[in-house]
C-alpha cells in the first residue's frame, strides 16, 4: 500500500482525507475512532482499509481502529486512551461534534495526555449534510487548540504536529476541515513514520474526576492552557505572511481552503497585497495578528460561513485603537452562505479594489437539461418497504424519517419523509407527534442510526405508552457513508469477527410488546406487518431487513453466483404503468410506442417488480449477468 | 506551455470520471508537476451528475474558476453542457455522443434535449471533439474502458505538460495485468480521435 511507504521525501497523490491518516500514521498513532459521515469518512475509511489487509495476512497495524457506536463514544474510547498515555485520533463530520459535545466541553476541562487530534470535517454548502454549522465555534467554545489546514498536504502535517502541539499543551486538538479539503486531491511529501507506543498505562488522579470542586479547579488551569497555547500559535509555522506584488497598505487575512481562492484571486487581479495566512487558528496570534492591523490601513477578511476571524480581529483592532478599515461579511462584502470558490473571491475583490472582475463567465445556455437527483439503486430494500407501507392504506399518516439513503423516500411516489432534524431524531419526534396530535405516526431509521442514537427513543416511547409505529429499515450495513459495518454487523473495522447484535432483540429488551421481524423483498407479508402495527396501541416496532442490494450483489459476484435480470413478457403486459408509476424503480423505463422496458444494465435483479406487477408480464430472463 | 491548466472531467456516475481524475492527478505527480484534484463524493451516486476538475502547474487550489478551462472532457453530451460554465472560446470540448437517459426522463417527468442541438450549442462555446466513445471501448475489449478512451482522447489534445506514455503507464499500473491490453487499445482509440494529424 502507498500509504504506508516509510520513504521520507517521496511525493505521492492522495485525497485530503487519505492525507489525514498518513499524518496520524507519521505520527505514530495509537488508536483510531470514528462514527463514519461525509466528508470525513475516507480518513476512517484508510484506517480500516489498512488494518483488514494487516488482519488479513494475521498480522497486527499497530493501531487499534474502530467504527464506534456513535461520535460521543468514538470521542471516549479514544479520549481513555489519551489518558493511558497513547496517541489517539478521533474524525466525525461537523454534527457529529455536536453528539460528541458533552464529552468535548469537559474532556477540555480535564485535558489529554496522549496527542490527541479530533477532526471536524465541515459542509459548507451542506453538499451531504443537514446544516452548515461552523465547527471553529467549538474551539472557541470548549478552549481547544485548531489547526485549519489549505491543502492535503498542509492537513497531512498539521495532523502530524497536531500530535506535538495537543501533548505540549495537554489539550485535545481540534483540526477543522472542509469538504474542498476532505476531497481533495494532491501531492503529498511524505515523512518518516513513527512508530506507535503499543500498549498504555492508566495513572489513577483524582483530578480526572470532574466533580464540582475538581470542575472549579479545573477551568482555571485550561484558561492557562491557551494563554500557553498562544505562545505557540505566535511561532507556529502554519501562521505566515505571503506577499504578492508590491506589498502596500492593503492586507487579507485568511484561513483553510480561503486561502487558495485568494491567492489566485489576488495573483490573477495583479494586485499588490500582504497575505497572512493562518492555519492555527484559535487561538489566534494575537501580536502578530496586531502587528499586521497596524501595518495596513485596509483589510479583508476572507473565511467561510461565520465571520469568527473578522469579529477577534475587530477586537483587536479595538484594543489597538487603531482606524483600519475591515472588509469582510460585517460590512456586506462576504456571504455567510455556503461555499466560496475563486469566483466568489474575484468577484467581492473586484469590487472593493475597482477593478474589472478576474473571471468572465459564458452566457448560459437556454437549452433545459434534466436533472439527475439521487434515487434509491435499483433493487434497493428500502423501496419495497415504502412499497409495502403504501400498501397498507394509511390514511393521514406522518412520516417521520431519518439520515440515510432511505431519506431518499422523501420523492415521489413515496413521499414517506415529512420531518427531519439529526440522526435518532424519527424516534423522538415520532413520540412528540403522538402526544401533540391524533394522527398516526410511522417512523423510519436505518440499523446504523438505531444503534447510534435510535435506542433512547424507543425507550420514551415504552416508558410512556407512545401510540407509534417505528421501523428499523435493517441493510446490515451504514449504506450511505460507504458500507460501514455497525454494531449489528458480524465483523467490525478491523476485519475481525465481531459480535452481531440483533435490532430485535434490543427492542424486545426496551420492553416494546410488538415486535415484528420482516423481509421487505415479500411485500405481502411486510404489508400486512404494517397493518397489524398500526392496529396496535401503544408502541410497535417492524424490523424491516435484508442486506443492501449493492452489498449483496458484490457477495454474490465474489461467490460466482450469477444475478438474474428482469425483463417485460410485452404480451402480457396491460401498460398500467404501475411499475413506473407506483413502484418507480429506476431500471424502467419508456421505449419504442410508449411501451415499457427494463435496462438490463441498472437492473439489479430483486424481482420486486415482478410481484408488483398485477399482470404477470415481469419475468426473470433466461440468461443472467454476471 | 502554459504555467496553469485547467481540466474539467465531467459525466454520469458510475462511468469512471472520478477515476479517470485520479488517474490524471497520479501521472501528474509521477511527471513531478504540481496538481490539484477536485472530487464529489456523498449523495452524488450512481446515476447522478459528476463533476472533477484537475488543475496542473502553477496553482493553489483544486477549483477552477469559470470560463478558465483548458479542456471540458465530458462522457455525456448534455453533462459538457452543465458544465459550460468552465469554458471560453478557446476551450477543447471533448464529449463522448452517447446520451445517458436518466429515470426523471424515462418516466416522463422531464425531456432530454435533441442531443444534435446539444453539439451545436457546444460549438457555440468552444472547439468542439465528439468521440463515440462508447464504441472505441467496445472495439477495445469491453465499455467499462469509456473512462480510458476519454484519457485517450484528452492526451491527443498536447494540452498535457508530460509525455503521453506517462499517463499510460500510470493507467496500466492502476489495471490488473490482464486488463492491460484492452486499456492499452483503449487509450490508444481515444488518442488518434483528437491527435492532430
Amino acid at each position: 500500500m502507498e500509504i504506508l511507504e516509510d520513504k521520507p521525501g517521496k511525493k505521492i497523490l492522495l485525497l485530503g482525507n487519505e492525507a489525514i491518516t498518513r499524518g496520524a500514521l507519521e505520527a505514530g498513532v495509537d488508536i483510531a475512532t470514528t462514527y463514519p459521515g461525509t466528508p470525513s469518512s475516507e480518513i476512517a475509511d484508510t484506517f480500516s482499509l489498512i488494518a483488514r489487509s494487516f488482519t488479513k495476512q494475521k498480522k497486527d497495524p499497530g493501531f487499534y481502529f474502530e467504527y464506534s457506536t456513535n461520535e460521543k463514544v468514538a470521542l471516549e474510547v479514544a479520549a481513555a486512551g489519551s489518558f493511558s498515555g497513547l496517541r489517539v485520533l478521533t474524525c466525525m463530520k461537523h454534527v457529529g461534534l455536536n453528539v460528541a459535545s458533552d464529552t468535548f466541553m469537559t474532556y477540555l476541562y480535564i485535558g489529554c495526555k496522549g496527542g490527541h487530534v479530533i477532526v471536524s470535517a465541515d459542509d459548507p454548502s451542506c453538499h451531504s449534510s443537514q446544516n452548515e454549522q461552523d465547527n471553529r465555534f467549538y474551539a472557541l467554545f470548549g478552549s481547544a487548540p485548531m489547526l485549519e489546514p489549505s491543502t492535503p498536504d498542509e492537513a497531512r502535517e498539521m495532523t502530524r504536529q497536531g500530535f506535538e502541539i495537543s501533548e505540549e499543551l495537554k489539550l485535545p486538538l481540534l483540526l477543522r476541515t472542509t469538504t474542498r479539503l476532505n476531497h481533495a486531491r494532491g501531492p503529498i511529501k511524505l515523512k518518516k513514520m513513527k512508530k506507535p507506543h503499543g500498549r498504555g498505562h492508566f495513572e489513577k488522579d483524582p483530578m480526572l474526576v470532574t466533580v464540582p470542586a475538581v470542575a472549579r479547579a479545573q477551568h482555571p488551569i485550561l484558561l492557562k492552557k491557551m494563554e500557553q497555547a498562544e505562545k505557540i500559535s505566535e511561532k507556529s509555522p502554519f501562521n505566515k505572511l505571503i506577499s504578492i506584488g508590491k506589498p502596500n497598505e492593503w492586507g487579507i487575512i485568511t484561513s483553510g481552503v480561503s486561502f487558495n481562492y485568494v491567492k489566485e484571486v489576488a495573483e490573477d487581479l495583479n494586485l499588490n497585497v500582504r497575505i497572512l495566512k493562518l492555519g492555527m487558528t484559535h487561538p489566534l496570534p494575537k501580536k502578530m495578528c496586531k502587528n499586521f492591523l497596524s501595518s495596513c490601513k485596509n483589510i479583508i477578511v476572507v473565511e467561510e460561513l461565520e465571520p469568527i476571524l473578522e469579529d477577534q480581529l475587530k477586537n483587536m483592532a479595538f484594543d489597538l485603537g487603531c482606524t483600519v478599515k475591515i472588509f469582510g461579511k460585517r460590512t456586506g462584502h462576504f456571504s455567510r452562505l455556503y461555499e466560496y470558490n475563486p469566483d466568489i473571491v474575484g468577484e467581492v475583490f473586484s469590487k472593493i479594489f475597482k477593478v474589472k472582475k478576474p473571471y468572465s463567465i459564458p452566457k448560459k445556455s437556454d437549452i433545459s437539461l434534466p436533472s439527475r437527483p439521487p434515487a434509491l439503486c435499483p433493487g434497493c430494500p428500502h423501496r419495497a418497504t415504502y412499497y409495502a407501507v403504501k400498501m397498507a392504506k394509511p390514511r393521514g399518516v406522518i412520516y417521520p424519517t431519518d439520515i440515510g439513503c432511505y431519506t431518499l423516500g422523501k420523492a415521489p411516489p413515496y413521499e414517506v419523509a415529512d420531518l427531519l432534524l439529526c440522526m435518532g431524531s424519527n424516534a423522538g419526534t415520532a413520540c412528540g407527534l403522538s402526544v401533540a396530535t391524533d394522527q398516526k405516526i410511522i417512523s423510519f431509521m436505518g440499523d446504523s442510526t438505531f444503534f447510534h442514537s435510535g435506542i433512547p427513543p424507543i425507550i420514551d416511547a415504552v416508558h410512556h405508552n407512545h401510540d407509534v409505529v417505528i421501523t428499523v429499515l435493517d441493510n446490515r450495513t451504514t449504506a450511505m457513508t460507504g458500507h460501514q459495518p455497525n454494531p449489528g454487523t458480524e465483523f467490525d473495522g478491523m476485519g475481525r469477527p465481531a459480535k452481531g447484535i440483533r435490532v430485535e432483540d434490543v427492542v424486545k429488551g426496551c420492553g416494546v410488546k410488538h415486535v415484528e421481524v420482516v423481509d421487505p423483498n415479500n411485500i405481502k407479508e411486510t404489508t400486512a406487518a404494517f397493518k397489524r402495527a398500526l392496529d396496535f396501541k401503544g408502541p410497535s416496532v417492524v424490523v424491516s431487513k435484508s442486506p443492501c442490494i449493492l452489498l449483496e450483489n458484490r457477495d454474490k459476484r465474489k461467490a460466482g453466483e450469477k444475478i438474474p435480470v428482469y425483463t417485460i413478457d410485452q404480451d402480457k403486459c396491460k401498460n398500467c404503468k404501475l411499475c413506473i408509476s407506483r413502484f418507480s424503480c429506476p431500471a424502467f423505463y419508456y421505449g419504442e410506442d410508449d411501451l415499457i422496458f427494463i435496462d438490463e444494465q441498472q437492473c439489479n435483479g430483486c424481482g420486486n417488480c415482478a410481484t408488483v406487477c398485477p399482470f404477470d408480464a415481469i419475468h426473470p430472463k433466461k440468461e443472467a449477468k454476471k | 506551455m502554459k504555467d496553469k491548466i485547467n481540466i474539467v472531467l465531467t459525466g454520469v456516475g458510475g462511468q469512471g470520471v472520478i477515476t479517470a481524475a485520479n488517474i490524471l492527478g497520479k501521472a501528474a505527480v509521477k511527471a513531478d508537476v504540481n496538481v490539484f484534484v477536485s472530487e464529489v463524493h456523498g449523495m452524488a451516486q450512481r446515476g447522478g451528475s459528476v463533476n472533477c476538475t484537475v488543475r496542473l502547474g502553477k496553482v493553489s487550489g483544486p477549483l477552477v474558476p469559470s470560463g478558465t478551462a483548458d479542456v471540458i472532457v465530458s462522457t455525456e453530451p448534455t453533462e459538457a453542457l452543465r458544465y459550460i460554465h468552465y469554458a471560453n472560446s478557446q476551450t477543447q470540448i471533448i464529449t463522448d455522443i452517447v446520451p445517458v437517459i436518466p429515470f426523471t426522463v424515462s418516466v416522463g417527468m422531464e425531456k432530454y434535449p435533441d442531443v444534435d442541438k446539444v453539439f451545436k450549442e457546444l460549438e457555440n462555446y468552444g472547439k468542439l471533439f465528439k468521440i463515440d466513445a462508447v464504441q472505441l471501448a467496445k472495439d477495445a475489449g469491453a465499455l467499462i474502458t469509456k473512462n480510458i478512451v476519454m484519457l485517450g482522447a484528452l492526451a491527443g489534445t498536447d494540452i498535457l505538460p508530460f509525455k503521453k506514455e506517462i499517463l499510460l503507464d500510470t493507467i496500466l499500473s492502476n489495471v490488473p495485468a490482464k486488463y492491460r491490453d484492452m486499456n492499452k487499445k483503449a487509450f490508444e482509440n481515444g488518442y488518434n480521435v483528437t491527435k492532430k494529424k
